[in-house]
């Protein structure tokens, strides 16, 4: 544990996280703080446990104990619709998150329509935009558009009802690479322009460094270590299974 | 008559159908391939499984194939009768696929799968099929081979069953083996592992090996030759150690794109698209 | 031209409005529908047989009641287009009226049964835990009697007519849907699109009517066009027995049950209310089968 936390108020916080499947115990003990404005990345191979830490976060999963906070407020196991306007997530796969009976327009009116946020007309417009989504896309359904596309509509979703706090999971590793850097890049500019605060889950470690100040790896559902993105850069970790990984990402950039 | 060339593919297009005609999948693709690593790599779309399988010819019905020429070690794929063709799939050429859990019969022990594929291509009993299977898992450097060839496959994890999928194509001793994105449903350390592990085996066999990815330093690492698709075209073909001298803008633009752990960018350069990449190449 | 535009605004790559998406949809569907010859034929028929049933008091030649001993069990005639039964009603008029009834009869049974077994599986689906084991329990009573001997048991219970009828097949008939609808929503609650509903912070109603009920229909809706018939034949078998419709009521099993006496010598009386019967099931499940095709999202 060696990455300094940001002075101030941690904006997302976990102690003693420990999450059980039935008999499996999948994260074990697990601590970490995420500052205002930070990006904070998990890494690990599957079944590290990472992408379980996160959707327990989204409440998405009950089986979990310890203690979470998001802006200081402390999580229980039901989340409140306040909670879902303040933290959002895009998933992994932005095949399998779009509704496949729903255009697009419908998707992004959902949100609006549960939290009875007005001028949905100019909302939808404006979020199609941002993510830089033709208008012609509106009225399509998700299998009239490319992947791309898709990840962009999942992540015009996440904001429209104008969340702090985006949630990452695997969010290009579906993606071809060149559609990667154009999904990394609108995450970047948005997470500047809107103030956000994320986690990204990702096995990339060059995703990774890419987005994110500080991050934890993760192996058999325990955080070995932490890191700052210099570090990363510089190869100072500690831990072997870290060092492995990042001689591992050395090698496959050739 | 065969030149050497294990494959050879001139000209080959392949069309699907839609509602109103047919959608060009493969525009014109030519390359040869002998006793080496080829590497075929494009984003989703490109071509480069198509053109995989149409080598196999297992594409469907209705998709239109149109070749100069489509031989495997001077057989004529087009022509050749559906009987031949299963001697060549499975038996000549393996073929591995991207994701183990969906190629392996869950209900039947791996054991039984290889011994399985092994006794359709030798002659030889139960028992020297199981201790052909044996062999195999050892070959494919699995640590308890005894064990693993009486388990099923959601008892074994991915990487392993990649192994398996790998021993199962081996079985009938191939001359070429395809393997469509082999590694993209595994982990990084593990994808490493196994891709030693087929250029292992394809040297020491004398084996050709089509390795097609849309990870470009991927296939750069692993092969000696990479051909380079868009869009159905071949852009580029080059020796796989030339690839950091690549001179097409497509090639250049996806080694680019891609974030990299020793060099800090604020953003990532985007590939263009150049509609010129679209028009017919000669 | 006009047909040519309107084709073009459904095909439209790049709708303009949530209608015209809509539509386009819908439109796509019917495309791939119409691809299936016997399932078109059965759609015209089931169309035709509710058209001829509608347009019974225009169409009919005679009073469906009106009786005539002098010339009972008459062979088809000029007069009589398909002969008179045993009271000397003309069959043909009663065929129409009695169309009426049994598909009335398959409507109202369907209208009651398909959103019935979709609430209590889509709930059980999402719910999971307590309120699914009792759900599905309470449907396994249900399945686990067979489905003309539990109507019976109801009708018998109840006074025998129409009314008893349909609601007695209907106890019997969402059974099956409920499972259905379950076995969708356990795949449907479990993928990604539904968390991410969840996570705007919709309300499980919510979720379940907005997002996982329109996902069960289309097999739903394939499952009931295919139960049609049998809906048809257990209701054709109530009559049968006497406990559905009753006499002067025409209705298409009623009529076989009181003419089946005369199946050796006016083989015509008995045997033209079963051909009604044969036609409408048939066309009910070359129907279902084309649209299993067209929307089994499995295969699409």
């Amino acid at each position: 544990m060696s990455a300094a936390f940001p002075a101030g108020n941690p904006m997302i916080e976990a102690a003693h996280l420990n999450v059980h499947f039935g008999s499996n115990h999948v994260v074990r003990d697990i601590a970490f703080r995420v500052a205002a404005g930070e990006t904070y990345g998990l890494v690990g191979e599957s079944g590290s446990g990472k992408s379980t830490v996160l959707r327990t976060i989204a409440g998405l999963i009950p089986g979990w104990d310890g203690t979470l906070r998001v802006a200081g407020e402390q999580l229980g196991h039901r989340r409140d619709r306040a909670f879902f306007r303040r933290v959002q997530m895009v998933f992994q796969d932005p095949y399998g998150s779009l509704h496949p009976r729903q255009t697009v327009d419908r998707i992004l009116a959902e949100p609006l329509e549960v939290h009875g946020i007005p001028e949905a007309e100019a909302r939808i417009a404006r979020a199609l935009e941002e993510v830089a989504l033709p208008r012609a896309a509106r009225f399509r359904y998700p299998h009239q558009l490319s992947g791309g596309q898709r990840q962009r509509v999942a992540i015009a979703r996440a904001l429209i009802a104008d969340p702090s706090v985006l949630l990452l999971d695997e969010p290009t590793s579906a993606l071809d690479v060149s559609v990667q850097a154009e999904v990394l890049n609108l995450l970047a500019e948005l997470r500047q322009a809107r103030q956000l605060t994320c986690i990204l889950v990702s096995h990339n470690l060059a995703v990774i460094g890419h987005l994110c100040g500080r991050l934890a790896v993760m192996q058999g559902g325990r955080i070995v270590e932490e890191l700052t993105e210099a570090q990363l850069r510089a190869g100072q970790a500690s831990h072997p299974h870290t060092r492995d990984l990042i001689a591992l990402s050395h090698a496959l950039e050739g | 008559m065969s030149n050497g060339n294990l494959v050879e593919i001139r000209d080959l297009r392949v069309d699907f159908p839609n509602p109103s005609g047919f959608t060009p999948a493969v525009r014109g693709v030519s390359f040869s391939l002998g006793r080496e690593k080829l590497g075929i790599v494009g984003e989703s779309g490109s071509g480069k499984s198509v053109t995989g399988r149409a080598l196999m010819r297992l594409l469907p019905e209705a998709a239109r194939v149109r070749a100069g020429a489509l031989r495997f070690d001077g057989i004529d794929i087009q022509a050749a009768s559906e009987r031949q063709m299963r001697s060549l799939r499975g038996g000549r050429i393996g073929l591995i696929m991207q994701d183990p859990k969906y190629s392996l019969n869950p209900v039947m022990t791996v054991g039984a799968q290889i011994a399985e594929a092994w006794r359709a291509h030798n002659k030889g009993g139960k028992r020297e099929a199981r201790d052909a299977a044996l062999a195999l898992l050892e070959q494919v450097r699995i640590r308890d081979p005894a064990r693993v060839l009486d388990s099923y496959p959601h008892e074994v994890s991915g990487g392993m069953g990649q192994r398996v999928m790998i021993a199962m194509m081996l079985a009938p001793n191939p001359d070429l083996l395809i393997a469509d994105e082999p590694t993209s449903a595994l982990d990084a350390s593990v994808q490493a592992e196994i891709l030693k592990l087929i250029e292992d085996l394809v040297s020491a066999r004398g084996m050709g090996l089509m390795l097609i990815s849309h990870d470009l330093p991927l296939v750069g690492r692993f092969c000696d030759r990479v051909v380079v698709m868009y869009a159905g075209q071949v852009m580029e073909e080059l020796p796989a150690r030339d690839l950091h001298r690549a001179q097409h803008a497509y090639t250049r633009g996806l080694l680019d794109c891609m974030p990299s752990l020793g060099q800090k960018r604020a953003r990532l350069p985007t590939l263009s698209r150049d509609p010129a990449w679209l028009e017919p190449r000669a | 031209m006009s047909g040519t535009t309107t084709r073009d605004w459904l095909l439209s790559d790049t709708p303009y409005s949530r209608a015209q998406a809509r539509w386009g949809r819908r439109y796509q569907l019917w495309l791939a529908f119409r691809r299936n010859g016997l399932a078109v034929a059965g759609l015209a028929v089931v169309l035709a047989m509710l058209a001829l049933a509608l347009a019974a008091p225009l169409l009919a030649t005679h009073d469906p009641g009106a009786q005539s001993l002098a010339n009972r069990l008459a062979p088809p005639s000029a007069e009589h287009w398909l002969g008179t039964d045993e009271l000397g009603r003309d069959t043909f008029s009663r065929l129409l009226y009695g169309g009426r009834v049994t598909l009335g009869m398959v409507v109202a049974v369907v209208i009651l049964v398909a959103p019935l077994g979709l609430v209590v599986g889509c709930v059980a689906g999402y719910a999971g835990g307590l309120l699914d084991k009792v759900l599905m329990r309470v449907t396994d009573v249900f399945l686990a009697f067979p489905r003309l001997i539990l109507a019976l048991a109801f009708v018998a219970a109840m006074r025998p007519g129409v009314e008893s009828a349909v609601i007695a097949i209907a106890l019997t008939a969402w059974p099956p849907y409920a499972r259905l609808a379950r076995a969708e929503t356990l795949t449907i609650r479990n993928t990604d699109y539904i968390a991410a509903v969840r996570m705007t912070g919709a309300s499980p109603w919510r979720v379940i009517w907005k997002h996982v009920a329109p996902m069960c229909l289309p097999s739903l809706t394939v499952r009931v066009t295919l139960d049609m018939s049998s809906i048809i034949l257990t209701a054709a078998g109530l009559g049968f027995l006497g406990l559905g419709a009753q006499p002067p009521i025409p209705e298409w099993g009623t009529m076989i049950a009181t003419a089946r006496r005369f199946i050796l010598e006016q083989w015509w009386v008995p045997v033209i209310p079963g051909l009604a019967i044969f036609t409408a099931s048939l066309a009910f499940n070359l129907l279902g089968d084309g649209l299993r095709d067209v929307l089994d999202p499995k295969q699409r």
